[in-house]
């Protein structure tokens, strides 16, 4: 297993790359993956897709605040989510919707955190993850810390932490490095390089060749991968997480892939990139390429393909259908979860809040 | 022009004034700032006062205390207040100590910009007001305008100032009002609160995106009959505690209005000096309106949150009546 990671040293210039462009496999590389399970893959991107799309046009029609869609990083969000085992956990961002519905997270949640309703925040019991970390690059130290307690209590579990390019400026990055490296804590370090931190290119975050190459001053492997191969995204996330497992520390895996839209819908892209640089990478679309590999392979044919994207469409419908139901919360609820029990200072401020909409109130019965 | 014009308007004279003026931080030059505050200036002035720098808020700052203590005057822009906090350490340790520490030595000609508060449907950590934080840090000013008018000279002086200044812009005002600003040089001194309507019964005290709500506020009142002083405290530290006094002695009821959370919000130091300043003057106990002690809620609830006219009017009917 840590063989991945010493024949794709990042220092070496070695990028994992297991499905190329035109959909062909490099076979001897390729993960052990069942043939059924493929499609499967693919159904689920088209799905992420779907419900990009509708919350991009939801946020265009005004029923949905800012949005940061996740079009072009399909195939590193599904890969390391699928190599994830059933206990383990992670710590997202704010633009891992796929890798949160493929992990139990019912889409109606992420659609109703973006609307702005509070009831969306909740993440059910049994769905391991946390909730979105807007402030970027502080999610990668909780994921540490949380991974240190899964040692400490010899749980046989891993955590990854989901984050940007940008976030490897912030300084959290480097410490939560440096804890995992010095701590060997089974975490799993999964940066999706999409090029751009809001408008701001990759070379003006770091003057370092790679990103994964940081994880050697910290004292533990780090991998490049082909973020728009779900083969290779998966096999090096398989990789890193066994080895964890196995009491071998952290892995950092950089995943080098596009962000094909706009950072959030509040972002101008044309002010800052080409065109013609999105075109390019458009060629390299994960999905494309996932599914030339399967139709060639006749796993998949016309009628698959139509027919996921139609089973995408009605659970994008029926998931928006769901948080549009759900009323916004009512004063009670804001106030609720500062802490266990509510302080008497902070009923008398509810009971201000109260007095002046109390129909609300009375909604809820 | 609107408030965000105004704040382009000034670092655009103050860095053809002073080539040592230069403006940092995330998105400020390719982009132009996400609220588009830094438009353009990257095209005039390079990319060497203009700069892009990584995303890495204590990196923001913590360089820029350098480059202030070498002679540059650096204005560093906080992409939203919500991410000020990495660099909150450089600025309480740093920042607000260096003349100090030098016994006058060194100091850190600083500014430092963020856009602050809530009322734009913006997501989670987008929305804070936290002023009374560096209020309460030693040797920062603080500086939150109102009108565009003000932010520009406001902003002009924060630059000059030979001190650190935090300057807090409302985002929801960037493009809510339009005034008319002089093109070129003025000021408006840091330190002078404004008397923004004059009033005999009750003193009505904002900052920021406060002020305008509270103004709707006096306009209501007054078809009620209630006459409203309100001032627009514009610098919040050093505060101008003169112009408050001389109000409450001559109206004798205060409100304070604020949309920070109210427990340590900057309303109770206002309290608190008028106290100890003007007490036998009162004719009620001032009071106060504040957002809650609460997490600043996701934008379907922001309305509960934030001060309306109607909560403004309720506290001055109360002071009137008591
Ligand atoms: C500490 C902090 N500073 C600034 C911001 C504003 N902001 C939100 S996302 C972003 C860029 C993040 O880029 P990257 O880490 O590459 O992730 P991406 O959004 O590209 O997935 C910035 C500057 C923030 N959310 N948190």
């Amino acid at each position: 297993m840590n063989d991945l990671f010493k024949e794709f040293d990042p220092l070496k210039d070695k990028m994992l790359r297991i499905l190329d462009e035109n959909g062909i496999l490099n076979e001897q590389l390729a993960p052990a993956l069942p043939d059924g399970k493929v499609p499967d893959f693919l159904r689920w991107m088209l799905l992420a897709r779907a419900a990009d799309q509708k919350a991009l046009n939801l946020q265009r029609q005004g029923r949905m605040g800012t949005y940061a869609s996740l079009l072009g990083q399909e195939a590193i969000q599904l890969g390391s989510a699928a190599a994830m085992g059933a206990d383990d956990w992670f710590f997202p961002s704010y633009r891992e919707l796929l890798v949160c519905i493929y992990r139990g997270l019912p889409l109606s949640n992420v659609y109703l955190y973006w609307m702005g309703n509070e009831i969306g925040s909740r993440i059910p019991e049994g769905v391991n993850m946390f909730p979105f970390s807007v402030p970027v690059g502080s999610q990668i130290l909780h994921a540490v810390g949380a991974a240190w307690a899964a040692k400490l209590q010899k749980r046989k579990i891993v955590v990854a932490v989901y984050f940007g390019d940008g976030a490897t400026s912030e300084g959290d990055f480097h410490e939560g490095l440096n804890f995992a490296g010095v701590l060997r804590a089974p975490v799993v370090f999964i940066c999706q390089n999409n090029q751009y931190a809001i408008s701001v290119p990759l070379r003006r975050q770091t003057a370092a060749a790679t990103i994964a190459q940081k994880a050697v001053a910290y004292g533990f492997e780090g991998i490049r991968v082909d973020g728009n191969d779900v083969f290779a995204c998966y096999a090096a996330t398989k990789a890193a997480f066994d080895k964890a497992r196995a009491g071998g520390g952290p892995t950092l895996i950089e995943a080098v892939t596009y962000r094909l839209g706009a950072h959030t819908t509040s972002d101008d892209p044309l002010r800052y990139r080409d065109d013609s640089e999105v075109e390019q990478w458009r060629a390299s679309d994960p999905l494309t390429r996932l599914e030339k590999y399967l139709r060639a392979r006749q796993l998949i044919n016309d009628n698959f393909v139509a027919e996921a994207k139609a089973e995408a469409d009605a659970r994008v419908e029926q998931a928006v259908t769901e948080a549009e139901a759900v009323e916004p919360p009512a004063p009670p609820d804001l106030f609720q979860y500062m802490f266990k029990e509510m302080p008497a200072s902070l009923k008398e401020q509810l009971a201000s809040l109260t007095e002046l909409f109390p129909l609300k109130e009375n909604k809820r019965g | 022009m609107n408030l965000v014009e105004a704040v382009n308007s000034a670092l655009r004279e103050e860095m053809e004034r002073d080539d040592r003026v230069m403006v940092l931080g995330e998105d400020v030059g390719r982009a132009g700032g996400v609220f588009r505050a830094t438009e353009g200036l990257q095209k005039l002035f390079g990319e060497d006062r203009v700069v892009d720098t990584p995303l890495a808020e204590s990196g923001i700052v913590g360089t820029a205390i350098g480059l202030a203590l070498f002679g540059m005057r650096p204005v560093a822009e906080i992409q939203f207040m919500g991410f000020i906090y990495p660099a909150f350490d450089q600025i309480i340790s740093h920042a607000g100590r260096m003349r100090n520490r030098s016994r006058g030595r060194f100091s850190v000609p600083l500014v430092i910009r963020a856009p602050y508060g809530g009322g734009i449907h913006a997501p989670e950590h987008h929305s804070e007001s936290t002023e009374a934080i560096f209020a309460h840090t030693p040797g920062i000013k603080v500086v939150i305008p109102s009108n565009p008018y003000d932010a520009k000279g406001l902003l002009i002086s924060a630059i000059r100032d030979p001190d650190p200044v935090v300057f807090l812009e409302p985002k929801r005002l960037y493009r809510a009002i339009k005034a008319e600003v002089p093109d070129g040089d003025y000021e408006v001194p840091i330190g002078n609160a404004a008397v923004a309507r004059e009033g005999e019964q009750v003193t009505l005290i904002a900052w920021g995106s406060m002020v305008p709500i509270a103004s709707d506020a006096a306009d209501a009142l007054a078809e009620e009959g209630i006459d409203v002083e309100l001032i627009d405290v514009r610098t919040v530290t050093p505060l101008d505690s003169e112009t408050i006094i001389e109000s409450v002695k001559k109206t004798g009821r205060v409100v304070v209005v604020h949309e920070a959370p109210k427990t340590c919000g900057f309303g109770a130091e206002i309290i608190a000096m008028i106290n100890e300043r003007a007490f036998l003057s009162l004719s009620a106990p001032p009071q106060r309106v504040t957002g809650f002690d609460i997490v600043f809620p996701l934008l379907k609830s922001e309305h509960l949150y934030l001060p309306s006219v109607e909560r403004i009017s309720a506290a001055v009917r109360r002071v009137m009546e008591f």
